[in-house]
């Protein structure tokens, strides 16, 4: 008992303060690509190595139309590698979460050149990515919502339904002593009985589709739904087979998606407490009405 | 070439089966295909495990039929004392669609004969039970591996009847169903539990809940965007899978990768372990209340992650490896970091264990709980840490050196008692072992080249690669076919052989400790089901 104690006090507190302060990550970690759409020549490279088809391009005439899909983005950093011109650099964001499945992708026209370079950006449909970037108040808002209206607590069912168990390890990283998520009042539950949300990790598999159903069924109202990683936005590298339905919205209403492969731990947290301001929402329409 | 103990097992075989065998093949030097006449493995099988005590590692069928005109099956042997693998490949006709079973005999291939029924529509005669197991049984009778079924087929809303468990009478027996969905955040599977009273009496699992076509997939996508799907087999392996798939590539190109690729790749796969076994011992410890210890391994766990992502730009290793080699080099700033927390970790790591240690109450619910006698663990064709535990001397790092193993000594543990106490000794030993592994490999003086550019990869080769990873045998069979691509691509994890030793080591424990044990085998879902 008395090494236990001492073994305790000798570590001390390991817990990170994200998202009041800013995530201490290593300059290595690959987040979101970014694209600099002005000065891109070439797309055929990147999207010709993307393993999920997160950048796809259409060509008509002379012109050529390339989206990129941050729902599919296994963020393996090729894209950078591959585009000789600089124009795609890998940063280190990973704040992706949004309640909107078209936040996440990007649309660009070019005019060709003969060889099919870029000749010049015709227009470009730059969505709302990291239109919710405020953490700092949104941790804090979270934690007010909770605290007010949750009666201290949010309990979170975990579902994979399908998935390579990639981001289960993330989730489970989101309760040990370093991201502990329970200092937000969040805590996971063994039933779909006691939760509000349900945090679906994807693909969703033909064999999964019921169980993942009837789990929502047995949530009780208000309730929110948040897909996670490539797999649960998309089908991500599996996209939609003969076993595979693809994306969790294929089967549920989804309120947030968080992108990654698998998201890390802060940016499942940060999606989550995007999911608690959808859920207060939903509380306080409830009761309006 | 061939090792003086498989010579004399092909000199054996060719004396006795001369009429059976048809041609003898090296592929490698470690690689031999042996072709039959006839799908009749019988005979072969029982005097190779008879005579000279070889393991059938598994067994998976191809569909030819488009080339030559059958199905084969192929069932990879070795034998203690040689790294060579013995690939059989027997056919199938295509009119009779039947092969005989080798079941009764060695359950271990009870799911994997029962696989290539489902997946390929082959009949395995003499089955002892030949229900459905890797397409439910509400599907449809389609095949999803032959040739001719479109990996985008869209099946119609399933109508076939559900699953039957076998009933369990008796006064006071209860039947208690599990799943798919747990009360943990882990994957997907249905267990069937009879208990009278707390005790287990019969265990039933249902499994290939995440089955999502993987197999079928590699035969779609190039090669060089194959290599994530790999990397997502089973997350927790992400870079032993990965690293399996691209050795597959590899050695069926003949491609040398530099030495400085190959270490990388030895410590990256130590790394993986050190990970996941760390987060299994506290897992382990949870499951019988001891939390402060979990909050010590997980949060070690963290330590090792955050290492992985400075090292390769991704926590779980992805990204990392490649056909040729690996993708980055490391900086000096790089090298440091992994020295300090290597050693950090190693120093930890002990403080962890002599608390678990020194709990008597720990040990005493992990002693003698979910025991896997060893004569069950080698019938049932147990691997990895389960089968080390239950005293099945496998490790394919010694076995079947690959990356850089055969330049570093290491030790394979190996326990006769098969609990969970033993099965968790086994992950403390293996992780001492890493670190051991992980200072000499540190310690290699470098070339710079740590990956060499990848020709285009020929057509029509096989090749098996086989790596340990953290949970054991993991085996990748390929053939490559035209443009870049593969025409067929065999995944076993090595959950698919362990299943099984589950079932075995929870009868007689109480319903209350089935986490436990099951923790102790911490098996792959999404490895199992594809």
């Amino acid at each position: 008992m008395f090494k236990i104690l001492q073994k305790t006090v000798s570590t001390g507190i390991v817990t990170v303060n994200y998202p009041a302060e800013p995530a201490k990550i290593s300059e290595r970690f690959r987040g979101r690509p970014s694209f600099d759409f002005d000065k891109w020549k070439d797309a055929r490279p990147a999207a010709e190595v993307c393993p999920t088809g997160a950048i796809s391009l259409s060509d008509t005439g002379d012109s050529r139309k390339v989206i990129v899909d941050y729902g599919l983005c296994v963020f393996c950093g090729l894209c950078a590698e591959a585009s000789s011109d600089q124009a795609v650099r890998i940063t280190q964001e990973f704040e992706l979460a949004t309640s909107d499945r078209r936040n996440l992708v990007l649309t660009a026209e070019y005019t060709l050149n003969a060889d099919h370079t870029h000749g010049g950006l015709r227009r470009v449909d730059r969505q709302l990515v990291n239109a919710e970037t405020d953490v700092e108040s949104l941790g804090q808002k979270a934690r007010e919502t909770i605290q007010k209206i949750l009666g201290r607590s949010l309990a979170i069912r975990e579902v994979d339904a399908g998935s390579c168990n990639g981001c289960e390890l993330e989730i489970v990283a989101l309760n040990n002593p370093v991201h502990d998520i329970e200092r937000f009042g969040i805590q996971f539950v063994a039933s779909p009985r006691h939760a509000d949300m349900l945090l679906v990790t994807g693909p969703v598999t033909r064999n999964m589709e019921l169980a993942l159903l009837k789990t929502y069924r047995a949530m009780a109202e208000p309730k929110v739904v948040v897909a996670v990683g490539a797999c649960g936005i998309s089908g991500g590298i599996f996209g939609e087979n003969y076993a595979s339905l693809g994306s969790v919205d294929k089967v549920l209403p989804v309120d947030v998606y968080i992108p990654g492969c698998p998201p890390r731990p802060q940016a499942l947290l940060h999606g989550i407490l995007l999911a608690v301001g959808r859920l207060a929402e939903r509380l306080h329409n409830d009761r309006a009405g | 070439m061939m090792t003086q103990a498989m010579s004399a097992m092909f000199e054996a075989l060719r004396q006795k089966f001369d009429q059976k065998v048809q041609s003898v093949r090296a592929d490698r030097e470690d690689e031999i295909y042996l072709l039959l006449g006839d799908p009749d493995i019988r005979p072969i099988t029982e005097y190779l495990r008879g005579e000279f005590g070889a393991r059938l590692v598994t067994v998976f069928a191809e569909d030819r039929r488009a080339t030559e005109g059958v199905f084969f099956n192929y069932y990879v042997l070795e034998q203690k004392g040689s790294a060579q693998y013995l690939i059989v490949r027997a056919p199938v006709r295509a009119d009779s669609l039947e092969f005989p079973s080798l079941s009764a005999e060695l359950p271990s291939v009870n799911w994997q004969e029962r696989e290539i029924q489902d997946w390929f529509g082959l009949k395995a005669v003499g089955h002892p039970n030949p229900r459905r197991v890797a397409l439910h049984d509400n599907w449809p009778d389609v095949y999803p591996l032959r040739k001719d079924f479109p990996i985008e087929t869209v099946l119609p809303p399933f109508k076939g009847e559900r699953h039957i468990y076998r009933p369990a009478f008796g006064e006071g027996v209860l039947q208690v169903p599990v799943g798919p969905v747990h009360a943990g955040i882990i994957e997907p599977g249905h267990f069937n539990f009879a208990v009278a009273g707390e005790p287990i009496l019969y265990l039933q699992l249902r499994m290939f809940y995440t089955h999502k076509g993987t197999e079928k997939l590699f035969e779609k996508l190039p090669i060089h965007k194959a290599v994530f799907l790999a990397e997502s087999i089973s997350g927790d392996s992400s870079f032993s899978h990965g690293t399996a798939f691209c050795q597959a590539i590899e050695r069926a190109a003949s491609i040398e990768v530099p030495l400085r690729g190959l270490v990388v790749r030895t410590i990256l796969l130590e790394l993986e372990r050190i990970c996941n076994h760390v987060a299994d011992i506290g897992a382990i410890a949870t499951d019988v209340g001891f939390v402060i210890a979990n909050a010590h391994a997980s949060r070690l766990k963290e330590t090792m992650v955050t290492l992985n992502e400075q090292l390769t730009g991704s926590r779980l290793l992805r990204g990392m490896v490649c056909v040729g080699g690996v993708r980055r080099g490391w900086d000096a700033a790089q090298l440091d970091a992994l020295r300090t927390a290597v050693e950090s970790f190693a120093r930890e790591f002990q403080d962890l264990i002599s608390l678990i240690d020194r709990s008597e109450s720990t040990r005493d619910r992990l002693e003698q709980t979910g025991v896997l006698r060893p004569d069950k663990a080698r019938d049932l064709g147990i691997v990895g840490v389960g089968g080390r535990a239950s005293g099945v001397d496998l490790d394919v790092r010694r076995d079947h050196p690959y990356a850089a193993y055969s330049r570093y000594s290491f030790r394979v543990p190996v326990y006769q008692a098969g609990d969970v106490w033993h099965r968790m000794q086994v992950r403390v030993d293996e992780v001492n072992e890493s670190i051991g592994i992980l200072r000499k490999a540190m310690a290699d003086g470098l070339q710079r080249e740590f990956r060499v550019p990848v020709p285009a990869i020929p057509s029509d080769r096989c090749a098996l690669s086989a790596v340990e990873g953290w949970r054991g045998e993991i085996i990748h069979w390929i053939r490559t076919g035209p443009d870049n691509r593969l025409q067929r691509c065999k995944i076993k994890d090595p959950s698919l052989n362990n299943w099984p030793a589950v079932v075995e080591a929870v009868q007689g424990n109480i319903i209350a400790d089935f986490p436990v044990i099951n923790k102790s085998f911490n098996l792959s879902y999404s490895g199992t089901d594809r």
